[in-house]
């Protein structure tokens, strides 16, 4: 198959920009690059669709194939509900915590915290009798 | 009669519009909802019937054909996700109207829950019975739209932080589903299933495998295995008890079933089972490893999730007709029991105030009905023989030590051992929450000292049940005043006895799991039925 260089271009500038951008902290940032991304991938539908020049349209000669441009419409709609579902968080986000930062992982949270304090697991029995710790940490 | 196909998809959409026109309405919305979930099971249930005496149902919908048109077929393999599905989908909306004073009471909007909750139903039903990929990108993204919605319902800076990882790990997924759906395009020209099985298998092998990777890392992190589960865990336990359950029984199962369906249909060939294999055994094994180290019911429970993931994984990347049989089985009864887990967790939630061990004891005294309606299901989960959970690991075992070969035993021996592995974390719940005395002294100096990072409202699920724990200090106290209201109780018992059914009822589910195997590995049903013009 014949693939339109320029395209290629867009789409490689557009998903390493959205990929960066994504990479982000920030909510607002990831969602730029999300919408980034995804045009791309709505022009790599018109690269799937074949050589550009002709209409979709029925009974014109050649025709390029329309089904790939009615899924990359139908992707569009997609995104702009999900973004603006995405911006509406990111602002509840701001609202409640002054920024828009993903946060990390629970998990994360609890064992730096745990480390922090040096504790151990919960579920660890504590030895009945006061075994000095290692370290000379104060309990 | 095919014309039935489309229900399940239109049916909760209608109510979803009919649920935001009568938004003032509670009762209204209650109705609604209940009555399109009812017919959505009773369809499922003709369906099934159909599919199992006459053949894959399938309908092109407007009739444009099924190379451009959207085509809905049901084989045993839909027919049976939609059955299980729709029951579960009622069963914990009732729940959830038990639950509504407490949870949805002034903080949430009542009127969001009901049509969301309905448009979720619609997205899975059309991720089920979708008979080309794009379609089926448009369930999951349905579906997902929903559940964006349902994880951060109420806005609590809990839900807010753990919507967001959730959300940007789903964005990430469908954005890789649509390059993985472009380049198929590209490389055959068509997206509908039963011509990709015909055109896929002449293509370049190497392109053919990109291809089917790009879908497997989609369908990986919708089902949460292994390398791509760690969003799960910490995104579930946040959400209204209800909604945890649905997604818990619903969404990684959707995954699964994509696996299942592009597994078998579109790559036959066994060039990937090494590396099935092996995601089957990480995921049994570290989500196992995960649940162990929690002291939260409902965190323990999202990790068993993502460990029996690998369960289902385990019958797809074997592939004989034994072991996909048992995959189908196994996922009918994970979806029973663990959202029946995950309600019996809300239950205790909602009657202690808490489902964090350190704080929990004493319920089979205090809750002897909730007692027995957890031991239930989780013994059920841990595989112990009389219940579902053992005649599927059972299944898939056979099906490993027949494949015979190293890599096989190897997961069959991690499957016995995540087994027990999942006996000791739901016999730790079970100790600590129900059985063990009550020490008021530790209960109370954990929620004094404030060490325990679970009571912040900022880590905890519902903001305003701990709040409720931190103000009232004993639980002792707490659990005396709340009693558990029907409402709740009900649909939860009617779970247990569901997923206890699954086992009187093993004989026939397997013939259809077997037959519906079958005709998974034989395809040319499935193809016939789209192709051949039904319509």
């Amino acid at each position: 198959m014949t693939v339109d260089l320029a395209l290629v271009i867009a789409i490689v500038v557009l998903v390493g920009c959205g990929t960066t951008l994504m990479l982000e902290r920030s909510l607002s940032r990831i969602l730029v690059g999300f919408v980034m991304v995804g045009n791309g991938v709505n022009l790599l539908f018109l690269v799937a669709s074949g050589p550009s020049g002709a209409p979709p349209i029925v009974g014109r000669g050649g025709i390029t194939d329309p089904l790939p441009q009615a899924m990359a419409l139908t992707a569009i709609v997609i995104t702009l509900g999900v973004s603006a579902f995405g911006l509406a968080l990111a602002y509840r986000s701001w609202q409640l915590s002054g920024n828009d930062d993903v946060k990390d992982d629970v998990e994360d949270d609890l064992i730096r915290r745990r480390a922090e304090a040096d504790e151990t697991s919960s579920s660890f029995d504590e030895p009945e009798t006061d075994v000095p710790d290692e370290e000379g940490a104060d309990a | 009669m095919t014309q039935l196909v489309v229900l399940p998809v239109l049916l909760p959409l209608l109510g979803a519009g009919l649920c935001l026109v009568l938004g003032r309405s509670a009762r209204a919305q209650r109705i609604v909802s209940v009555a399109v979930l009812t017919a959505v099971v009773a369809t499922a249930s003709v369906l099934l019937y159909r599919a199992d005496t006459q053949g894959p149902q399938a309908l092109t919908v407007a009739g444009w054909g099924p190379e451009i048109g959207i085509t809905l077929v049901a084989d045993r393999l839909s027919a049976l996700m939609l059955l299980v599905s729709s029951v579960v989908t009622l069963a914990v909306l009732l729940y959830s109207f038990g639950q509504g004073i407490v949870e949805y009471g002034r903080d949430t909007p009542l009127s969001v829950f009901h049509p969301t909750y309905l448009v979720l139903s619609a997205g899975v039903s059309n991720a089920f019975l979708s008979a080309d990929l794009f379609n089926l990108f448009v369930g999951f993204e349905v579906l997902l739209a929903a559940s964006y919605v349902l994880i951060t319902l109420g806005g609590t800076e809990a839900r807010i932080r753990a919507g967001t990882v959730y959300i940007v790990v789903s964005l990430l997924s469908s954005i890789i589903f649509l390059v993985a759906i472009a380049c198929i395009y590209a490389a055959v020209g068509t997206v509908n299933f039963a011509q990709l099985s015909q055109r896929l298998g002449d293509l370049d092998p190497a392109v053919a495998h990109l291809l089917q990777l790009l879908l497997l890392t989609v369908f990986c992190i919708k089902a949460a295995v292994f390398p791509l589960s760690a969003w799960l865990p910490d995104s579930y336990p946040t959400a209204p008890a209800p909604v945890t359950a649905v997604f818990a029984g619903l969404l990684t199962k959707v995954g699964v079933y994509a696996i299942v369906r592009t597994q078998t249909l579109l790559f036959p060939d066994d060039s990937l089972r090494p590396l099935l294999l092996t995601m089957a055994i990480l995921t049994m094994l570290v989500g196992i490893l995960g649940a162990v180290a929690q002291t939260d019911i409902k965190r323990i429970l999202s990790f068993t999730l993502v460990s029996h993931i690998g369960y289902m994984l385990l019958g797809v990347a074997l592939g004989t007709e034994l072991a996909l049989s048992g995959a189908v089985y196994y996922i009918a009864h994970h979806i029973t029991v663990q959202t029946a887990l995950f309600l019996l967790a809300g239950l205790v939630e909602y009657r202690t105030g808490t489902t964090n061990l350190d704080r929990l004891g004493g319920l089979a005294r205090s809750a002897p009905i909730l007692a027995v309606a957890f031991f239930v299901p989780a013994m059920n989960l841990a595989g112990i023989p009389p219940f579902s959970g053992f005649l599927g690991k059972v299944a898939l075992g056979r099906a490993g030590i027949e494949a015979g070969d190293w890599l096989a035993v190897t997961a069959v021996v991690a499957s016995v051992a995540v087994s027990l592995l999942t006996l000791y974390a739901i016999a730790k719940v079970w100790n600590r929450a129900f059985w063990q005395p009550v020490d008021d002294d530790l209960a109370q100096s954990v929620v004094d000292d404030g060490s325990d990072v679970w009571s912040h409202g900022a880590l905890h699920g519902g903001g305003d049940v701990s709040t409720r724990t931190q103000q009232t200090s004993s639980w002792a106290r707490v659990a005396e005043e709340q009693r558990l209201p029907l409402g709740m109780g009900l649909p939860t018992l009617a779970l247990v006895v569901a997923s206890v059914a699954l086992t009187v009822f093993a004989g026939p589910l397997f013939r259809v799991t077997d037959a519906a195997a079958d005709e998974l590995l034989q395809r040319t049903p499935y193809v016939q039925a789209v192709l051949g013009g039904d319509r």
